[in-house]
């Protein structure tokens, strides 16, 4: 049995009693011959930010990807096992992947806004997907997605200014109010803080906090701290395996696995 | 935690630490044997110099307290190096606590060495060499970083409230033989409750042990000795 599957049952007894958001039962990734996720079996509860850590290639964002079918644009990138959406498998060939990604937004690593303004940034989504019956019901969902992204304050007197005229903390909470005005299920974010300073990573997380009300997120980060800090539920990957998932708490306070203490308190090599 | 850091200070600085916790543990150490020489050998100099050292311990506190602040606000420290730390910093208060006990030990050495000496009671100088025996270990315990030392210390309490209780009796017996041994077997009762109180923080630093290594607490029930105290639940309730 794997180390994944081990720490899977350890924390499954509870995860029965939480609902369970999205699951990923046997998950491998092969990119061409390269095996870059093994087995990796996890269950991500709803209304829970759950941490993805581990160091530069050890399948952590491929396994992210795998959740909206991200992977399904690189070439040569096969994915097998079960992944379920609210227990309906999110790789059935009747599904339509647009859709998928409308219940499953994302957040990336490097601000990307449209070169729009700001209130078109925020538009796009609802547009494409018809949310919006009249104009004022589109105002209203980009005051209110902003206004959860903590952003409203500080542009709603420059709303047709492009977004990209923002500052990078500014643009990746304009990026998550994108993301949250689709009225997405599951948020994921890759590395959402990485190219921000202290300040704006500050505002980033305390608003992962306040979404996680509405939202279920998946992060990945490599910051521990910002794990630590914002996260539930933490798990490691390293070389594509899960070495353990747990709670964050117990993750960096106590935990099982060598490899996870030594990756944590900084003593790989 | 065997391995290295990737950032070689780290792993200097916990090591610093740790020596510090170690040198602290052996001053106390010999604290406690100083305070016990000189209640023995009714050495009066020893006695005093004992009541000075204890400032040295205290000193070595600060310096802990300083250095853990200062690892945890630049480090961020996670799992068994935060339990190290934080452990580190307990421990550094149960053993000024020991140091302080022997000290008191030591005041009290020097008036019972004004008065004439009572009856030679053995039970505190061998009350004393159990204690002083746990204190040992613990420390040994804490340098090799070994639970299951520490929870053999944290066993042999019992026996010092044995001891203890064995003790109170026996003083108790000579105070009602004659009243002119009052003084004297009050200061040694005070004694043996000083070094009972010894034994109770190297039972702390034995609990702190096992959860630097271990990560969690001891789930066992201590064995508790002999108890001067009646069973609350013997008691007769008035209602």
């Amino acid at each position: 049995m794997s180390l994944a599957s081990e720490s899977y049952f350890q924390q499954s007894g509870r995860a029965l009693t939480n609902a369970a958001k999205v699951t990923a039962r046997d998950v491998n990734v092969y990119y061409g011959d390269k095996h870059a996720l093994k087995a990796v079996d996890l269950n991500i509860r709803a209304n829970e930010v759950t941490a993805l850590i581990g160091p530069s290639g050890c399948g952590k964002s491929t396994f992210l990807r795998c959740l909206n079918r991200m992977n399904d644009l690189i070439d040569g990138a096969r994915v097998t096992g079960l992944i379920t959406l609210d227990g309906d498998d999110i790789y059935d060939r009747s599904l339509d992947v647009v859709q998928l990604r409308a219940r499953i937004g994302m957040v990336f690593q490097k601000p990307n806004p449209f070169p729009k303004s700001i209130f078109d940034n925020v538009a796009y989504g609802p547009r494409i997907h018809g949310l919006a019956q009249s104009s004022a019901d589109l105002e209203e969902i980009v005051v209110t997605s902003l206004q959860r992204a903590g952003l409203y304050e500080e542009v709603k007197d420059r709303l047709v200014e492009p977004g990209t005229g923002l500052s990078g903390g500014q643009q990746q909470r304009l990026c998550i109010a994108r993301a949250i005005a689709v009225s997405p299920e599951v948020i994921l974010m890759d590395e959402p803080c990485s190219a921000l300073d202290p300040i704006a990573t500050a505002k980033v997380e305390e608003l992962i906090d306040e979404l996680r009300e509405n939202f279920t997120i998946v992060i990945v980060t490599h910051s521990m701290q910002q794990a630590a800090r914002v996260s539930q539920r933490t798990a490691f990957f390293h070389l594509g395996v899960l070495v353990e998932f747990g709670d964050t708490e117990q993750i960096f306070t106590n935990p099982q696995q060598k490899l996870t203490q030594g990756y944590i308190t900084g003593r790989f090599g | 935690m065997t391995g290295e850091h990737t950032v070689r200070s780290y792993d200097e600085e916990l090591s610093h630490l740790t020596n510090l916790i170690a040198r602290m543990g052996g001053l106390a150490e010999a604290q406690l044997e100083g305070a016990v020489q000189a209640l023995v050998k009714r050495d009066s100099d020893l006695a005093s110099k004992v009541i000075a050292a204890d400032a040295k311990v205290d000193e070595i506190e600060h310096e802990v307290h300083g250095f853990t602040v200062r690892l945890l606000a630049l480090r961020q420290p996670v799992a068994h190096d935060l339990r190290m730390i934080v452990g580190a910093l307990k421990i550094s208060g149960d053993l000024e606590r020991i140091a302080d006990y022997a000290a008191n030990v030591a005041k009290r050495a020097l008036v019972l060495n004004q008065i004439p000496p009572v009856k030679p009671t053995a039970g505190v100088p061998r009350l004393a060499r159990l204690v002083q025996e746990i204190v040992k270990e613990v420390l040994d315990a804490f340098v090799e970083q070994d639970n299951e030392k520490a929870v053999k210390v944290w066993k042999q309490d019992e026996e010092v409230d044995d001891m203890y209780t064995g003790l109170f009796r026996e003083l108790i017996t000579y105070m009602m033989e004659d009243p002119r041994n009052i003084t004297a077997c009050i200061h040694l009762m005070f004694i043996a409750k000083n070094i009972e109180r010894i034994g109770d923080h190297a039972t702390n630093i034995a609990e702190t042990i096992y959860f630097l290594v271990q990560g969690t607490p001891i789930r066992e029930t201590r064995p508790k000795g002999d108890s001067i105290l009646p069973d609350p639940s013997q008691l007769a309730r008035d209602d």
